[in-house]
């Protein structure tokens, strides 16, 4: 079946079969390796992207039911050669350990701030249930994302001055 | 790596087109709204349709919650976050939020849909025994229009259910009255399973006696997730403590729990006699 699916603003048509899920197509059909695959139960969450900004477990979503939809993943955060805020909390506070869940905390984090732009420690805790760390790094995660969440507040406030 | 078997897909871009692919694929055929529970079957190939017919493109259509006169209606493909967040539902009946809240993880939440949780049939499932608590109807549309179902009828079996192979769940409608509690109680084995047992209450109460009490119960064996002799105890009583807590021991008594992998048969009947008398009094609370 053909889709035309826009991956991080850029529309990709492929001859898929319809039981190929999102994770597959976008890992392998379309070498955007940055999404991980990791329990395939919907457990995990770690191969979390947002579809049509909302985000969704791409192992349980095939990807035919993203045909004609507009797809996020990790490679799509950075702008012009700039990190996100998301990633560069990440950075600062050390929000990543082996790294194996860190893109699908990164647009749970995204989601999360477009939505609560100050979020607290409740809110972001709730965010990233779905998602497991297996390295248990939660706290330096929630430190990140609330790191995000002051330079977004900061930049909007510069951007209005 | 697991990969569903080989199948047909087709979207549907209205109803009627839902129920023209629903003909012409026959019973081998599965709708798939959110696909968080029959696209992790197909994967461990307990389920093999043969076609799936996408009703996602209906979100609109089957969207939607609002008062229609006396009654909530809830579209069939609102999803879990929708609902969870919806005031207009929560604040008339606080048992969604109590529910939805522990149904799965948020991202789960964004996809999975109400009328999926209920056509799934799973014995476990959350809403199903919300639905049933609150005494509400299933609006299912098939080739010859549409007709409604008491949600207490609507579970014929694990899996089972009244929406025939040529057919579509469409909306529930929630009977709404003055004076009306509702709570919803859960134990899991940790944030986001499956419940080992969890109980909803709905309360009426007028004058200070209770006109109106319904049980939903889950994952304990309770037939069409409710318990009518605990309900027909509470009829016309004083809510108090001692009322609950016999309410608790009725609905614990009519139901089989099975023991599994989240624990042995005595310890859910336990638990469906005290989650129902925590949720019983947490609605009288809300009143």
């Amino acid at each position: 079946m053909r889709i035309t699916v826009s991956v991080n603003g850029q529309s990709y048509t492929r001859d898929v079969e319809p039981r190929l899920l999102l994770v597959h197509f976008l890992r392998d059909e379309l070498d955007l390796t940055g999404t991980h695959w990791g329990c395939d139960t919907s457990n995990c969450g770690v191969c979390t992207v947002r579809l049509d900004g909302v985000p969704v477990k791409s192992c349980t979503v095939l990807a035919v039911m993203a045909d004609g939809h507009e797809v996020t993943t990790v490679e799509g955060l950075e702008r012009d050669g700039e990190l996100d805020a998301v990633q560069k909390g990440f950075v600062e506070c050390h929000g990543l350990q082996c790294g194996f869940c860190t893109p699908g905390m990164l647009l749970t984090a995204r989601a999360l701030l477009d939505r609560h732009p100050d979020p607290d420690e409740s809110q972001i805790r709730e965010a990233i249930s779905g998602q497991l760390c297996r390295c248990t790094g939660y706290e330096n995660i929630v430190r990140s994302i609330r790191w995000a969440a002051t330079s977004d507040v900061a930049e909007s406030a510069t951007e209005a001055k | 790596m697991q990969v569903p078997a080989t199948f047909e897909y087709e979207r549907a871009d209205s109803v009627p087109h839902a129920l023209e692919l629903l003909e012409h694929y026959g019973p081998e055929a599965r709708v798939v709204a959110g696909g968080h529970s029959l696209i992790p079957m197909m994967k461990l190939r307990l389920a093999q349709p043969e076609a799936l017919i996408d009703i996602n493109g209906l979100a609109d259509e089957l969207g939607g919650i609002a008062v229609e006169g006396d009654e909530l209606a809830i579209g069939a493909m609102v999803r879990h976050t929708e609902l969870l967040e919806s005031a207009t539902a929560t604040d008339l009946f606080p048992i969604f939020r109590d529910a939805e809240r522990v149904i799965a993880d948020p991202i789960v939440r964004n996809r999975g849909t109400v009328g999926g949780s209920l056509c799934q049939g799973d014995p476990s499932e959350d809403l199903s025994a919300v639905f049933a608590a609150l005494r509400a109807t299933a609006v299912i549309q098939g080739p010859g229009g549409t007709r409604t179902v008491p949600v207490r009828e609507f579970h014929q079996g694990p899996y089972e259910t009244a929406v025939e192979p040529n057919e579509l769940l469409i909306q529930l409608r929630v009977p709404v009255a003055p004076g009306t509690g509702s709570a919803y109680e859960k134990v899991e084995r940790r944030v986001g399973d499956w419940p080992v047992a969890a109980a909803g209450a709905v309360l009426r109460i007028e004058g200070g006696t209770i006109v109106q009490a319904g049980i939903g119960l889950t994952a304990v064996g309770a037939a069409h997730f409710c318990a009518p002799e605990a309900e027909a105890y509470l009829d016309g009583r004083v809510p108090d403590a001692e009322a609950f807590a016999q309410a608790g021991r009725i609905a614990a008594e009519h139901c089989e729990p099975h023991a599994d992998q989240r624990g042995p048969a005595d310890y859910k009947r336990h638990l469906a006699a005290e989650l129902t008398r925590r949720a019983l009094a947490r609605a009288a609370g809300r009143i």
